[in-house]
């Protein structure tokens, strides 16, 4: 096309009232709003803002009783020279000072936290998890395969450590994936089936979880003197 | 005739007043109630519609509405208990026991303060396993879901920190466990440890540390994020509905042909 077969001028000016031209570029990538078919949306005021009054009286509500309930604790004095036994982190982070009692300090403390934060962050750049694929429909056998192997490992790893916690979640959790992976999609069995669609990465986040709360649950309820087991009743 | 509250409401929000505060008056169309959003500072972080399935409780179970609730039940009681409280050692202890036993309600707005921060940080952990559990983290909100990872360390240590304000025994003990854990760090441990407790032990100094980071440094970190947390879901395309419409589903995700 030659310059004067050209129906319209490119110019640049920022003077709006010199020359008014709206410029409109089309692009062939579909935006996100064309892409939403017949979704039904509300006035954010005030349909969505009413139900967030009402969750925040909730929530203010439920914390002001509990406050007129129960008294936060508070000890005698800080003293330096009396070590209380056993002297325990805040409970969110009794799971860290279990895995101390099984890791040295550099492992449970440092690698283990640092590698849990980067894992966290990475999730969403990753398009196996994107797509997230229910982990046995393809590749059933190799995938098993692997499974065995992982878990067989860790098994001698933890075992040899003597890390009876992150043991007791682990096996429970192989078991689990095994018992999913071996069905078809018109099982009886709804939670098999449900299991069964789920991707790698919600086994991960969930032996995590488990894990995290049962190493927080011993942490707080089954740890005494000298980090020594004790069982919650056995004052 | 009596007039009705309603009356003398919708009055004053066509006063001059009201509107030169507001920007808006008020009135039952969706463009009245497109301006109560976008006419607000605060409020124009969200968007101006939503989706109505996005709302229902079991989508999302209010959990990141709640963490941010707590968060100013947190912040409202914090206030009140920094006007009674001086971060020295001993005084802070003997400010507690004049919390207790002095300061009227002294003791419900250290309650209130310490159970809010205990369900704040079980709200934040609840809420990000369950944006995981939806899968909402796909894009394009994979960078809101960073910033709410960055979310979760600043409120633990938001909590970590006003852990050892009270100074009693518990305070202190939990702080030297936890900062023991920092000395593990390869080469830099001590250093790290040193420069956090500002000392070799936790002592005056430390509870100096904790305080300002607790009330002004962490606060105001975890203020701004949640700001650009709030915003980042209206320009990404609000809450994520999982319906096979949203614009979150891979075939839409590359930016760039």
């Amino acid at each position: 096309m030659s310059e004067k077969d050209k129906k319209f001028a490119a110019a640049l000016d920022s003077d709006s009232r010199r020359t008014p031209v709206r410029l409109a570029f089309l692009t062939r990538r579909t935006s996100p709003h064309v892409s939403v078919k017949d979704e039904p949306f509300v006035m954010t005021w005030p349909d969505a803002l009413f139900r967030i009054m009402v969750a925040a009286q909730l929530v203010a509500i439920a914390l002001v009783l509990v406050s007129l309930l129960w008294d936060a604790p508070l000890e005698g004095l800080a003293d330096p020279l009396q070590t209380p036994n056993p002297a325990k982190a805040p409970w969110y982070f009794l799971g860290l000072q279990e895995l101390l009692h099984y890791f040295p300090p550099v492992v449970g403390g440092v690698l283990i936290p640092t590698l849990v934060v980067i894992a966290l962050i990475v999730i969403p750049y990753f398009n196996v998890n994107i797509q997230a694929e229910g982990l046995w429909v393809r590749n059933k056998p190799q995938r098993l395969r692997m499974l065995a192997i992982v878990t067989a490992a860790l098994t001698v790893f933890l075992a040899v450590l003597k890390v009876w916690a992150l043991l007791a979640a682990t096996l429970p959790m192989a078991a689990l994936m095994a018992w999913s992976a071996g069905v078809t999609p018109d099982a009886p069995n709804r939670l098999r089936r449900w299991l069964f669609s789920k991707p790698l990465s919600f086994w991960i986040m969930t032996w995590f979880l488990i894990q995290a709360a049962l190493l927080t649950i011993i942490g707080v309820y089954f740890r005494g003197a000298g980090w020594e087991w004790v069982w919650p009743w056995s004052e | 005739m009596a007039r009705s509250f309603q009356n003398y409401l919708g009055d004053l929000r066509e006063s001059r007043v009201w509107q030169s505060i507001f920007r808006s008056g008020s009135g039952p169309s969706n463009l009245h109630r497109s301006q109560a959003i976008q006419q607000n500072l605060y409020l124009h972080l969200f968007s101006v519609k939503s989706r109505r399935s996005s709302l229902a409780i079991g989508v999302t179970w209010y959990l990141g509405t709640l963490s941010m609730v707590t968060f100013l039940i947190l912040v409202a009681t914090g206030i009140p208990l920094m006007l009674y409280y001086h971060p020295s050692v001993p005084q802070a202890y003997a400010d507690m026991k004049d919390l207790q036993f002095a300061v009227s309600a002294g003791l419900f707005l250290r309650n209130l303060h310490r159970w809010s921060a205990h369900a704040m940080v079980l709200l934040v952990f609840a809420h990000m396993f369950r944006v995981f559990y939806r899968g909402a983290y796909r894009p394009p909100r994979e960078f809101n879901w960073v910033i709410g990872v960055m979310l979760l360390l600043v409120t633990l240590f938001l909590s970590y920190t006003g852990y050892l304000l009270p100074w009693d025994q518990l305070a202190f003990w939990a702080i030297t466990v936890g900062s023991n854990i920092m000395s593990a760090v390869p080469l830099l441990g001590p250093k790290i440890r040193f420069l956090t407790l500002g000392g070799n032990t936790v002592n005056a100094n430390a509870l100096l540390r904790f305080y300002v980071l607790h009330c002004v440094i962490l606060p105001l970190a975890g203020g701004m994020l949640v700001g650009i947390h709030f915003w980042r879901i209206r320009k990404d395309g609000g809450l994520y509905s999982g319906k096979s419409g949203d614009e979150s589903q891979p075939q839409v995700s590359q930016p760039h042909e």
